[in-house]
């Protein structure tokens, strides 16, 4: 697909996750600056299973919206695509539709035409036995071998998508795309790929715009523009005041990844080791050497979720120095006395249900790898219980009640009141969940897992 | 005279989720002098980052980085993301115990 006479193509990435927002001169100046497509991640696991186990958005509809208007106003104005990846945090077939949903509300009241393509990645269980049975998924470290009941266990699965059936959905005429799980880099390298740009510098560009302003001086202030050639790339930001530097972009590669060098994709491997980051001037940098190994095996990685049950929290607090200055102390009675409690009152044993007492204000975070012992001003005292259903998670929680209110320090002859943030003491969390997947399947091709449907242009 | 840690040696200590199943840490170290503390192997190895979180040495993974005075170390985490004894999601308050380390006087 790489072509000798091909011309650069310039990215305009707004920011790191569509809905976070970004300044309106951030498009202006990356249109005026020649972008050819603009390209912005919808998604991500970093913020836990929830997301894709529930398959609801992070983002607030409202957030996503105004961005979008920005967006496709910028797009449709410039005759320029716009790609958006990972659509509604999950890439589930609930987030892409949600997303086309804003999308398709939007170009109405813009009165705007614009063809629209939805990539689904929804994987369901069954049609992933035929591969799992053929040996064609794989086990990505940490985790081990895949068996079929975990499949099926999931509530959600998605594959991650690389670039192509973005670029197939573009070579098809669409003017936006909505992609659903896709890798970080895929939406921003997609259209230069398509453009005849060659793999090494287009993904080593995809991968540093990926969190939109985290590889400059200043990473609050809104996006980042990327121009890709032959040779390497060249990058800037879109805030006048911000600045690319060598190690600002360099350093971008270390960003979220287990190693800074080699990064997996479904058709190859990023291989950054000889990259050079040069500074043009005060505020851009030319990035050359970056290489891409195309794979023997096309792979495309899952990800899945299941639930591991219903959270019930109560949270409470001390502020007593006489309890504070032993709360190791009053935390071990706690556990015998409320572990008692829930068998006294419930009937259930330890298998039955689980949880977690959590003394923020004193080791909560790091628990036994916190390397300070000071003690607390004052601590806060998480409860969180996980039982089989909501109501037992609240039974239990409940029962913990007046030990929340009044457990005393172990030499204390007197019952203290602790003191609740609010009432009702307890909150239930609904479903709990776990990431189970991080295995590969060998592709039969790129494409063979996605379903593209591409709307007809709305009509102004 | 107080102790040095590496934390007081560098610009920026910083750990985040690197997907659901590895944390990884990076050390920006102020100058090449405190790069080469931080990346002397015989002070700070898998062993040392594998007492600080408890995790298997064999599966720790340091890179040390001269053109950027960076040290960067990932290890698969010990407790899932999200479930209930993850008390760090995005594992963003990790570094302190690194941070926190004692260099060789």
């Amino acid at each position: 697909m790489t072509s000798e006479n091909a011309d650069p193509v310039s990215i305009l990435v707004p920011s790191g996750m569509l809905g976070a927002g970004f300044p309106e001169e951030t498009i202006t100046r990356g249109i005026a600056l020649g972008a050819d497509v603009i390209a912005v991640d919808g998604g991500s696991t970093d913020s836990g299973p929830y997301y894709l186990g529930a398959s609801k958005p992070k983002t607030t509809a409202a957030a996503v919206a105004r961005d979008l208007r920005l967006l496709l106003r910028a797009a449709a104005g410039a005759g320029i695509p716009l790609i958006v990846g990972s659509c509604g945090t999950s890439g589930t077939d609930d987030g892409v539709d949600w997303v086309a949903e804003i999308v398709a509300g939007l170009l109405a009241e813009e009165g705007l035409s614009m063809k629209v393509a939805r990539i689904y990645s929804e994987q369901r269980a069954a049609d992933l036995k035929e591969p799992l049975e053929a040996g064609r998924i794989h086990p990505l470290p940490p985790l081990g071998d895949l068996d079929g009941a975990t499949l099926e266990d999931c509530t959600h699965i998605v594959a991650m998508m690389g670039h192509e059936p973005i670029a197939e959905a573009l070579s098809a005429g669409a003017q936006v795309v909505l992609a659903g799980r896709a890798t970080d880099t895929a939406n921003a390298a997609a259209y230069a790929l398509l453009k005849g740009m060659p793999a090494g510098p287009t993904w080593h560009a995809a991968k540093i715009v990926e969190c939109g302003g985290q590889c400059t001086t200043n990473p609050r202030m809104g996006g980042v523009f990327a121009t890709i050639d032959r040779a390497g790339f060249t990058i800037e930001p879109l805030d006048e005041s911000a600045a690319c530097t060598p190690i600002s972009v360099a350093a971008h590669m270390l960003y979220e990844t287990a190693n800074p060098y080699l990064m997996r994709e479904p058709d190859g491997t990023l291989d950054v080791r000889d990259a050079v980051y040069t500074a043009l001037d005060e505020r851009r940098v030319r990035v050359e050497g970056s290489r891409f190994h195309h794979a023997e095996q096309h792979t495309i990685k899952l990800e899945g979720a299941r639930i591991t049950g219903y959270e019930t929290m109560s949270f409470s607090a001390i502020r007593d120095p006489l309890i504070l200055k032993d709360i190791e102390g009053w935390a071990s009675l706690m556990h015998v006395v409320f572990t008692q409690r829930v068998e006294q009152t419930l009937g259930l044993t330890m298998e039955e249900y689980d949880y977690d007492l959590r003394l923020y204000g004193y080791n909560a975070v790091l628990s036994e790898l916190d390397p300070s012992t000071d003690p607390p001003r004052e601590v806060g005292v998480m409860l969180l219980v996980r039982a089989t259903d909501q109501a037992l998670a609240t039974a239990v929680a409940k029962v913990a009640n007046p030990l929340m209110l009044h457990l005393p320090a172990q030499d204390m002859d007197y019952l203290p009141s602790l003191a609740f943030p609010g009432s009702p003491a307890e909150v239930e969390r609904g479903a709990a969940y776990e990431f189970v997947l991080n295995h590969a399947v060998d592709s039969l091709t790129p494409t063979a897992m996605f379903r593209t449907e591409m709307g007809e242009m709305h009509d102004a | 005279m107080p102790e040095t840690t590496l934390g007081d040696l560098a610009t920026e200590v910083r750990s985040k989720n690197a997907g659901p199943f590895w944390i990884t840490m990076e050390l920006f170290m102020r100058d090449a002098e405190g790069y080469r503390i931080a990346a002397d192997e015989t002070f700070l190895d898998e062993d040392v980052v594998a007492g600080l979180y408890r995790v298997d040495p064999g599966s720790v993974q340091i890179f040390r980085i001269p053109s950027l005075n960076v040290v960067k170390i990932s290890y698969p985490r010990a407790v899932s993301q999200g479930s209930l004894r993850d008390r760090d999601t995005h594992a963003g308050q990790h570094h302190v115990p690194l941070a926190q380390l004692v260099v060789p006087s």
